[in-house]
């Protein structure tokens, strides 16, 4: 049996290698030897649009790595090519696709995702190092039907062109607000300056920043 | 990319008996985001990476005692941000908050950050033969020099290789005479951050003088008043979320309206970081106005050796050198 997730989180990273180990050997005996990934056992089943590890095995011909994490509040466990990005295992495994790929080394922001909630960019993170840690996408964000408040306000001033740097301004703009970086357009745009946008929709997606933060502030 | 094993140490024992177990192709890993960048690119190729990102206990920030130490695993964004280093040491803070981007400062840790690699164009975009780079491949040449080399270093340059050392925080902790924490299979030493680099000369690829196994536990600053009339002045092609194309890290000891003492160190423009130690000495004993401080900043670069296209550099670098002069002596007064 796996442990819960609170009993999983309080473990030390011996136990948790130990319980990985579990896992995979689980995985494999459990007939599932072509999935190399599964929802964690005692998890309500995947809701349409929600991660599911299960979806897409992943031919692994590299080193193998099992790991846990949650992904927009649902535990997944999978096990990966230590060679994967957050960002592909995001988008090639889980299927949330609204995290994008720019440049893939760093430089644009447009796959950035909350880690631990921080905001970091997942193109170079290591997916092995998301293990035990809560990963939040631009799926997470809204509130069922009910956008988030950024989200709103980047339709509401129009903070986008192609669309394509969006999630990722979006979720560094939550960030930026929860870090208290909005005190002036300058501080904004000094904050934002990891996100490049290619459409040059800065005006926009400024004015959203400063609408939004007062709003969020409400909440 | 090439295939690896991952590994995760609890202790920074057991990562420097992995290291040792493992012997060749291991490499430690923070943040990533120089490793796992270069990796992508096929010009970093470990065969097993030792997380050690997830050893606790190695981020603290203690700025308590003589010293301001530094956990290496600390992040960026947390030495930037953290009230001590605000007040004592603007220097060190500025260095960070003006590096990278507020993403890549949540993830990068300041000890990897002083193992950060070039970005020399040819350095990173030459795999497969586009381009000979020695420090990618010792012995192929450089086609940096006499290149499109607007970009690279004029101080401290070789016939092999020109390539600028671009990290900021390292640039800070050399003004502040910092030290690096190591421990490896031998034990635990002590180095000046100024002694940790390596000058291209011959043998460009070598660039740090870590030994293999060894880990970078903790970053040392000693206490000085100086630190509080500090500044990190940087300027770039872009406003933000750039390298340096020339910068300055300063630091005053001020006595009586005069200068008993001023560290200097440049960035963007050495193949190292850069101690500028004639425009310190130029500068003892003076009255510190636009004058003096640009002749410093001139001094700075009286060796400098630019290229086809960077011939601005040295003019750039002692303007950035009296302009973050005159910062730090505004700050000494407050
Ligand atoms: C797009 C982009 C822009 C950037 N802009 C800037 C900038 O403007 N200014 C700037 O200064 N930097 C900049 N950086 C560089 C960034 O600061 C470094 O990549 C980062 O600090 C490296 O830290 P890390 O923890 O991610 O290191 P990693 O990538 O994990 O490791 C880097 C190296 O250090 C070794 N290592 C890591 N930790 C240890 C340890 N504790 N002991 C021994 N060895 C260790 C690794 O083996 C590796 O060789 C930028 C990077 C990117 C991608
Ligand atoms: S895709 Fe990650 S920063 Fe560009
Ligand atoms: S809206 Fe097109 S890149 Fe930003």
């Amino acid at each position: 049996m796996l442990p819960d997730d609170d009993a999983h989180d309080a473990l030390g990273p011996e136990m948790r290698d130990r319980c990985l180990a579990i896992t995979r050997r689980d995985t494999l005996k459990g007939g599932t030897a072509g999935a190399l990934a599964l929802a964690l056992a005692g998890a309500p089943a995947p809701a349409a649009g929600e991660p599911s590890a299960a979806a897409h095995p992943m031919p692994v011909n590299g080193e193998r790595l099992p790991i846990r994490t949650s992904v927009n509040g649902r535990p997944v466990a999978a096990e990966i090519d230590t060679r994967t990005s957050l960002l592909d295992f995001l988008r090639e495994r889980l299927d949330l696709t609204g995290t994008k790929k720019g440049c893939d080394h760093g430089q644009c922001g447009a796959c950035t995702v909350h880690l631990d909630g921080q905001r970091v960019v997942s193109c170079l993170t290591l997916a092995a190092k998301a293990e035990g840690r809560a990963v939040v996408t631009i799926e997470g964000v809204s509130d069922g039907d009910t956008l988030h408040p950024m989200q709103q306000a980047f339709i509401d001033h129009d903070a986008l062109q192609c669309g394509y740097c969006t999630p990722g301004q979006i979720m560094a703009a939550i960030a930026c607000v929860r870090e208290g970086h909005t005190g002036s357009r300058d501080e904004i745009r000094e904050y934002m300056s990891g996100n490049i946008c290619r459409c040059g929709a800065y005006v926009g997606i400024v004015a959203a920043i400063e609408d939004a933060a007062a709003r969020m502030e409400r909440i | 990319m090439r295939p690896f094993s991952f590994h995760r140490p609890a202790t920074p024992d057991e990562a420097i008996a992995l290291f040792e177990a493992i012997g060749e192709g291991a490499r430690f890993v923070a943040g990533g985001t120089t490793l796992f960048d270069l990796m992508k690119l096929d010009i970093e190729r470990p065969r097993h990476l030792i997380d050690v990102g997830a050893i606790r206990g190695l981020d603290g920030i203690d700025a308590d005692g003589d010293t301001l130490r530094i956990g290496a695993l600390a992040t960026m964004a947390a030495v930037a941000a953290h009230p001590a280093v605000l007040r004592d040491f603007p220097v060190l803070s500025e260095s960070l908050a003006r590096a990278a981007s507020p993403q890549l400062r949540n993830m990068a840790s300041v000890g990897g950050n002083l193992l950060q690699r070039t970005r020399c164009p040819y350095f990173r975009n030459g795999v497969g033969g586009a381009y000979p780079c020695n420090k990618r491949e010792p012995g192929s040449g450089c086609a940096a020099v006499e290149g499109l080399d607007r970009g690279q270093a004029v101080l401290g340059t070789s016939a092999a290789c020109n390539a600028v050392s671009p990290g900021d925080w390292p640039v800070a902790l050399v003004a502040m005479d910092a030290l690096v924490e190591l421990r490896g299979p031998l034990g635990q030493r002590l180095l000046p951050v100024e002694e940790f680099y390596r000058l291209p000369g011959d043998t460009p690829h070598e660039e740090f003088t870590l030994r293999p196994g060894e880990m970078i536990a903790a970053v040392v600053v000693p206490k000085v008043a100086a630190g509080r009339a500090s500044t990190y002045h940087k300027i770039r092609d872009r406003e933000s979320f750039s390298f340096a194309l020339a910068s300055a890290a300063v630091a005053l000891d001020m006595e009586g309206g005069r200068v008993r003492r001023a560290r200097i160190a440049l960035g963007g423009v050495a193949t190292k970081p850069w101690r500028a130690r004639e425009a310190e000495r130029l500068l003892a004993g003076m009255n510190l106005d636009v004058e003096t401080a640009l002749d410093a900043g001139r001094a700075a670069f009286a060796d400098a050796r630019p290229g086809r296209h960077n011939a601005f550099k040295p003019e750039l670098g002692a303007r950035v050198v009296a302009d973050a002069l005159l910062i730090a002596v505004e700050r000494s007064r407050a």
